[in-house]
């Protein structure tokens, strides 16, 4: 008590002092701090963050209210009965929404099926052609994503939660000081956009910021493609290949059946060329030239590895040997050489040639822009423009080379002449080129907004963090990769406080809250009347009546007919809104004439901020000179693609095509390099490369050129997820830390040290040889076409007679009623693995974990085997088959009859049931399983615990417990589903009705399953072929699921056809 | 005790008869007392407790083991998809073959009249009944959910009319280990009848006696006791006989009924048998020899008795070393790809090792016993008997492990590895034998009284049928 203090203040106070203690008159810090104080000491330890006591406390709030704030997202709960029942919804029928899941601005037509609210499982959507009803494993996976409990869940700002008012508050006052300078300070960077609403509303706001700058960047896109084609062509343009027309193929390291926009239909196209059956023995031949094996490379009927650099080169010699005046070479352009180039060119121009007209060259994706050149020139050539490859106008608004336009921002942000900007997606701290250092430069910019689904690397950077909406939870229109608009609808109303893509960039308009609805329907309800160039056409080629049914037509069939580039549609419009917009509350107004009359004004070239003129096209990317060292090609991950998927299990999970790998990538090495270096699988080497290193596990793939590493893009991530984030192991495993924005793709010059250390890759197939057992068998066309029973000789099948119970009554044969069975054409797969997540996503598999994987237990229904044949030491001569095993479904199933408590076994529909609930887990049948497609629960694998994942499980299917075995079960759900309707109709079950999970996600069409005692299903004609035979067979197992065998048709040019083949007996 | 303590085999012997099964200058007091006196005192040798301490540490470690795995699952052992078994099945074939050396001496062994195994019958027939326990342990706890493999392996009534699937190995071996177990627990009960009586009487303790005396069944050695005693006994020999060949033929098509290149052969269940045999001879060995030095039993176990059990083992050995070679002959003679694989991946494959150490273990090893002063040395015996032991392991090892981790479809080869809880499950089950064992020793007689006493020339001499 400071009562000198107490003395002064009573001296110096006029009047009368009140006091209520001394230590009020003493005036301490303390007492101030006990009036201050609303409540006594302890209580304001609730504003000190760093607190235990506090920090205790919110945990045990967390944890006692986690379950209350789950529930909030959910349907409201009826407690009483329908008094009028919804329309369609019955529960435990599921509904189906036509919707799309965009990947780089791509749309990806699916249809979400939907139980009670929920969406759970995703399948192509049948009617759009991007589709024809198939759909990668990303896609498949991307129902998983919806429910990922680490998507960013609130809106923040400097880490504090905010409500969206106080970001909308906070665009208005950073715009308002914009706002003078005509947006010279914004700058918004997005992914690539196809979508015209969106591109629409982008040109808005460049029209009210002209000075304003829009930047598109996208980790995998193709900058070569399009600067290509705008040499060729002269103007930007989409190309769409029909390889349904295609008799020979050329692939300049083109991934076409694997990893591009169109995949999922092309695959289909180039299967449907190769459908051998016993009357038509005819199929397309695929030539491949490229570096890393891909899915396509290894499909081929011949493939050539070399550098990616060399490549161009091989364009040049092939061009000039088709005929096509070949432009003068960039001096220092690689050029392959050798015997081998040389047979090879010359075998395949004369090919080419001999199929003009119905050949196709395709360039690769990550070729540089005269590899597109060249391959055009070809096409053109051979007559095959308008055939086998069309150009429509571009969907891309505005194309611009996507890493010119990320340098070009962050020298800007270098500069400091950026104050405001908008991320739209992307994660560019983790993705952008190393050498723009786009996380350091983005301190330079005084206000970040970054939109994206998680809470990320870059949004560790930003000052506002607005989580996105994931693709099922909002409105859209993205164009396919035909051009094809196809509509997005929401399938659940938002699970956290997320907005989508258009409620942020319309903060930045004269109406910053508008809904994504209202956008996209304002723009087709004007388009409907004329605008933007759109012919809007019925299934039958008629005007719609009025607007609205224009829209309910769309959003029903999930796109717009006629849209797509090669049938009419235009290129996707890059212009302003009409000032006058209609209203967005009106749509049903809006089919007015009069609506239609307001709005023809659009003229969208007329408008001066519109500018089609995008930035002119930075310069080409200089062919990397040759430069000692090995060749660094980078690709983009086949599950985690450039990351953005790294916290879904399931892709994790889902093995990598070709090295079966999971959870992790390697750097792909060929064997010879790797014997010359002294590296074995696992072994850590460091990339050094322009200045930069990285280090990465090594994988030895045959197939790679001897001079070339890949590595893949999607690891290393530190802000991923629980799934996703990197060891500090892996954390080096990053390789967009060696890519430079001038050579995106591959680059000269790399060095690789071995470390010494070890790192533990989990694969799910060790052995990659067949060991002469024919599970996959394989034949060229010509060696079939001679001796149809080639394939058969290839095995030994026991005759039916083969039983240990001879009277026929006491044999089951199975004439009554449906007999299931599935055929596989191994033809047609092409290992792409859409089945294995389909399957997961179906099935309610779960995810085991890395360590898991390791220790072979997966649990996987459906795996892709893969097998290599070859020389080793001749990269040219690796092949490879795929074979996707589900579970046989034996007759004679010798799992059946080893389970000591029955529960496992035989439907009168021949289907191999499982018990779960009487399974006690003897692992027996697993044991006795020939295929090994039995699965175990060995330890609880099944997430009980989080909450959000349970939205996702297929209510139709058990999820299973610990220590229970599981398999394949046909998926007997829907043939349950099926059978229900079709005996309320009184009728069997018609052959197409019953879709197996694998069978409906198969971009090939190379799994058929239906009912064999129809003799005209499609099965049954496909198991008649004298080229289907079952694996294992000699066992007298009876398989019911079947394979068509692998058919090759080789140039006779660069394969003699061999004399004999060794064949079992 | 003037008997001198020197090996049978040192003595000079004018006579080719065999030496005799008890070593002279005993009588019946002397019998009843050195085999009562371990039993009924306080005090307990040094190596007991030490053993026993060790023992039940490992027990303890058993039931940390098996708990955990109640908690987490089978998970936290190495078995994978292919190598669906492992060490669970590994450890309880071998077990139960370990069973087999009981029965066998005490059933077949008295049908033969052998008379030397009188002196070790009680504890082979508790090594049985103790490893058959360690044995049945497994089926249970291997099982995803042992919780309701308990009772749904076992033919009950229900409500829902669900039976096991007869078709099943794994419901054969549950009838027929189940059986096994019943039949040796009563035979071993059974014979210790008349012992227990002979305990009562000598106990001191009250309590002991009231024990004692509850266990002998009222056992007052009357003339109508012993000849009812003698049918019983004599019945559920001929019981047993069958079981010592049909329990390991049962255990044996768990595999053979599969179709795995490697399990699916027709000389299993004679190879197996026999090599229950031999592993259980050489069990009783490697019980016996530290046994009779800790508790001077030389008298009773003499070499001759070691010297039988030690040529057991060398003709079983055989016999299953026959199989080995048999194996190999069906893999070349089927002219089948798989088989013919599956036996050169197990001389070549990653696991080679354990085919090479099982053909050294019961293959080589056992030879020696060809020589009869190595099969008079206990030490040698003692590391043959274990070294038999491991090799028997072994043996499980590769039938079970090479065969399941590379079957038919190569895209589904896979490795196995054991992880810590597989082997402490392993040693947590010698340390439920172990102490058993020592336990049993510490409470019953050990060796049979009233039959050792039959053995004695006094016996003889009394009266034609000795009691």
């Amino acid at each position: 008590m400071d009562f000198a203090a107490i003395r002064s203040r009573l001296a110096g106070a006029e009047g009368r002092l009140y006091w209520r203690s001394l230590s009020e008159l003493s005036d301490t810090l303390e007492f101030r701090e006990f009036l201050h104080r609303e409540f006594p000491e302890q209580a304001s330890e609730w504003n000190d963050p760093k607190g235990r006591r506090n920090f205790l406390k919110l945990m045990s709030a967390s944890l006692a209210l986690a379950g209350v704030g789950a529930c909030t997202r959910q349907p409201p709960e009826a407690i009483v009965p329908y008094v009028r029942q919804p329309e369609e919804i019955v529960p435990g029928r599921p509904l189906f929404f036509a919707s799309a899941i965009p990947l780089g601005g791509v749309a990806r037509p699916v249809l979400v099926e939907s139980h009670m609210g929920r969406p759970t499982k995703i399948e192509g959507n049948p009617e759009h052609p991007a589709s024809l009803g198939a759909t990668d494993a990303i896609t498949q996976a991307a129902v998983l994503g919806l429910y990922d409990p680490d998507r960013a869940q609130t809106i923040t700002y400097r880490g504090e939660v905010q409500p969206w008012g106080a970001f909308l508050t906070a665009m208005s006052s950073a715009l308002g000081a914009q706002k003078a300078s005509q947006g010279a300070g914004l700058r918004i960077l997005t992914e690539p956009v196809t979508s015209p609403s969106l591109s629409e509303l982008i040109a808005t706001i460049l029209q009210d910021f002209p000075k304003a700058q829009w930047h598109q960047y996208d980790p995998v896109g193709s900058d070569g493609l399009r600067e290509g084609l705008r040499q060729a062509t002269g103007a930007p343009a989409t190309p769409v290949y029909h390889f349904d027309k295609a008799e020979v193929i050329l692939s300049l390291e083109s991934d076409f059946l694997g990893a591009t926009d169109g995949s999922v239909r092309y695959t289909r196209d180039f299967a449907d060329r190769r459908r051998v059956t016993d009357t038509a023995k005819q199929m397309n031949r695929l030539y491949v030239v490229e570096s890393s094996p891909t899915l396509t490379g290894v499909k081929a009927e011949h493939r050539l590895p070399m550098r990616s650099a060399e490549i161009e080169g091989f364009a040049r010699k092939l061009a000039a040997a088709v005929g096509t005046p070949v432009p003068t070479a960039v001096p220092g352009t690689p050029m392959p050489g050798g015997e081998l180039v040389e047979k090879w060119t010359a075998a395949l121009a004369a090919d080419l040639q001999k199929h003009r007209g119905n050949s196709l060259v395709i360039a690769g994706e990550y070729q540089p822009a005269a590899v597109h050149a060249l391959a055009h020139a070809m096409n053109q050539a051979l007559g095959n423009i308008g055939t086998t490859v069309t150009y429509g106008p571009s969907i891309d608004p505005r194309p611009v080379n996507r890493h010119a336009s990320l340098a070009e921002l962050t020298t800007a942000m270098e500069a400091k002449q950026v104050q405001l900007l908008l991320i739209l997606g992307n994660n560019p701290v983790y993705t952008a080129p190393a050498d723009l250092k786009f996380g350091e430069r983005l301190a330079n910019v005084s206000l970040v907004v970054y939109h994206s689904l998680y809470r990320d690397e870059t949004s560790e950077l930003s000052h506002w963090n607005v989580p996105d909406t994931h693709p099922l939870e909002t409105w859209g229109d993205p164009r396919a990769y035909d051009g094809t608009v196809t509509l997005m609808q929401p399938l659940i109303a938002p699970l956290y406080e997320s907005h989508s893509a258009y409620e942020v960039l319309t903060t930045l308009t004269s109406q910053p809250t508008r809904k994504s609805l209202d956008i996209i329907k304002d723009y087709w309800t004007r388009a409907f009347s004329g605008a933007g160039g759109w012919s809007l056409k019925n299934a039958e080629g008629q005007p719609f009546a009025s607007a609205d049914a224009f829209w309910k037509q769309a959003v029903h069939d999930g796109f717009i007919r006629g849209t797509d580039t090669t049938g009419g549609g235009p290129a996707t419009p890059f212009a302003p809104a009409p000032k006058a917009a209609a209203p967005a509350a009106a749509p049903a107004a809006a089919g007015t004439t009069a609506a239609a009359a307001a709005t023809p004004a659009a003229a969208p070239a007329s408008s001066p901020a519109a500018a089609p003129d995008a930035p002119s096209p930075a310069p080409l990317p200089e062919p990397p000179q040759t430069v000692g060292g090995l060749e660094l090609i980078f690709r983009p991950d086949p599950n985690t693609w450039d990351g953005r998927f790294a916290n879904n299990g399931w892709l994790q999970e889902a093995p990598k095509p070709l090295t079966k790998l999971t959870w992790d990538t390697a750097a792909w090495v060929s064997p010879r390099l790797a014997d010359e270096r002294g590296l074995d699988r696992g072994d850590v080497i460091e990339l050094r490369y322009r200045g930069v290193t990285a280090r990465m596990p090594v994988f030895i793939v045959p197939g790679q050129p001897d001079q070339s590493v890949t590595v893949f893009f999607g690891y290393g991530r530190r802000l991923a997820g629980r799934v996703g984030n990197a060891s500090e192991e892996s954390a080096a495993f990053n390789a967009f830390r060696l890519r430079t924005a001038d050579a995106p793709w591959f680059g000269a010059g790399l060095e690789i040290v071995k470390t010494g250390d070890r790192y533990l890759l989990a694969t799910t197939q060790d052995h990659h040889a067949m060991e002469g057992r024919n599970p996959a068998r394989v034949a060229t066309l010509s060696e079939y076409e001679k001796d149809p029973a080639i394939i058969s000789h290839m095995g030994h099948t026991p005759p039916r007679t083969l039983t240990l119970f001879p009277h026929a009554d006491l044999q089951y044969q199975y004439t009554a009623g449906h007999k299931w069975g599935m055929a596989i054409d191994l033809t047609a797969c092409t290992g792409c693995g859409a089945c294995v997540v389909a399957c997961v996503a179906e099935n309610n598999i779960p995810v085991v974990g890395k360590a898991e994987v390791d220790r072979n237990r997966e649990m996987h229904w459906i795996r892709v085997d893969h097998y290599f044949t070859g020389d080793i030491d001749r990269p040219e001569s690796m092949q490879a088959v795929h074979q996707p095993v589900p579970c046989m479904q034996c007759e004679n199933a010798p799992c059946e009859i080893v389970c000591p408590v029955g529960a496992t076994l035989h439907s009168s529909e021949g289907l191999n049931d499982m018990v779960y609930n009487r399974c006690v887990g003897t692992r027996y049948c697993s044991n006795n399983c020939p295929y090994k497609v039995r699965r175990f629960n060995f330890l609880l694998y099944q997430d009980w615990d989080t909450q959000s994942l349970y939205g996702q499980r297929n209510p139709d299917v058990t999820v299973r417990s610990r220590g229970v075995m599981e398999k394949c079960t046909y998926c007997v759900q829907r043939i349950n589903h099926a059978r229900i309707d079709a005996k309320k109709e009184d009728r069997l079950v018609r052959d197409g009705e019953i879709a197996t999970a694998c069978e409906a996600v198969c971009p090939a069409e190379a799994i058929v399953f239906g009912d064999l005692n129809d003799g005209n299903s499609r099965v049954a004609r496909l198991k008649a072929q004298q080229r289907n035979y079952g694996v294992l067979e000699d066992l007298n197992t009876r398989p019911r699921t079947t394979y068509l065998a692998s058919l090759r048709n080789p140039n006779p040019e660069l394969e003699p056809p061999s004399g004999g083949r060794t064949t079992g007996h | 005790m003037a008997s001198p303590h020197a090996d049978a085999s040192q003595i000079k012997r004018p006579y080719k008869a065999p030496p005799p099964v008890i070593e002279p200058g005993h009588t019946f007091e002397s019998v009843t007392g050195k085999i009562t006196s371990i039993v009924l005192t306080k005090y307990q040798p040094v190596a007991w407790i030490v053993t026993t301490l060790i023992a039940f540490m490992f027990l303890n470690l058993l039931l940390v083991s098996v708990g955990y795995l109640f908690v987490k699952g089978i998970g936290i052992w190495g078995n994978n998809v292919p190598v669906g078994w492992a060490f669970d099945i590994i450890n309880f074939v071998w077990w139960i073959g370990i069973g087999h050396a009981g029965t066998l001496i005490s059933a077949i062994l008295l049908l033969l009249k052998q008379q030397w195994r009188t002196s070790i019958n009680r504890f082979a027939e508790a090594m049985t009944l103790f490893a058959v326990a360690c044995a049945l342990m497994f089926p249970l706890i291997h099982t995803g959910r042992p919780w309701l493999a308990a009772y749904w392996l076992l033919p009950y009534p229900n409500s829902m009319n669900v039976w096991p699937q007869f078709r099943s190995p794994l419901i054969w071996d549950v009838f027929a280990v189940s059986t096994y177990g019943t039949v040796s627990a009563l035979f071993w009960f059974t014979g210790l009848i008349p012992d227990l009586a002979t305990m009562r009487d000598r106990a001191k303790h009250r309590i002991t006696r009231m024990i004692y005396g509850a266990l002998a069944l009222g056992w007052r050695g009357s003339a109508r006791h012993w000849q009812r005693y003698e049918n019983a006994y004599l019945l559920l020999a001929g019981m047993s006989t069958p079981l010592v060949l049909s329990v390991h033929t049962v255990v044996s098509f768990d595999f053979s009924i599969g179709i795995v290149p490697g399990w699916h052969t027709t000389i299993f269940p004679p190879y197996f048998v026999a090599g229950a045999i031999y592993a259980g001879f050489a069990m009783v060995l490697t019980l016996a020899i530290p046994l009779r030095r800790m508790y001077g039993f030389e008298d009773f176990i003499t070499m001759r008795h070691l010297e039988n059990m030690a040529k057991v083992t060398l003709v079983t050995g055989l016999i299953v070393f026959y199989g080995y070679m048999t194996e190999v002959f069906f893999a070349y003679y089927s002219a089948n790809q798989y088989e013919k694989y599956m036996i050169i991946n197990r001389m070549t494959g990653p696991y080679a090792w354990s085919y090479w150490a099982l053909i050294f273990c019961n293959g080589v090893v056992p030879q020696t016993l060809w020589i009869k002063s190595l099969r008079t040395n206990t030490t040698w015996l003692f590391i043959m008997s274990l070294i038999v032991s491991v090799g028997m392991w072994l043996e499980r090892f590769v039938i079970i492990v090479t065969s399941l981790h590379r079957d038919f479809l190569p895209s589904s080869w896979g490795m196995y590895y054991p992880t810590f809880w597989d082997f402490s499950t392993f040693f947590g089950t010698i340390g439920l034998f172990t102490t058993l064992m020592f336990l049993f020793v510490r409470v019953l007689p050990m060796i049979s009284i009233f039959e050792v006493r039959t053995l004695l020339p006094q016996a003889k001499v009394e009266g034609a049928e000795g009691h």
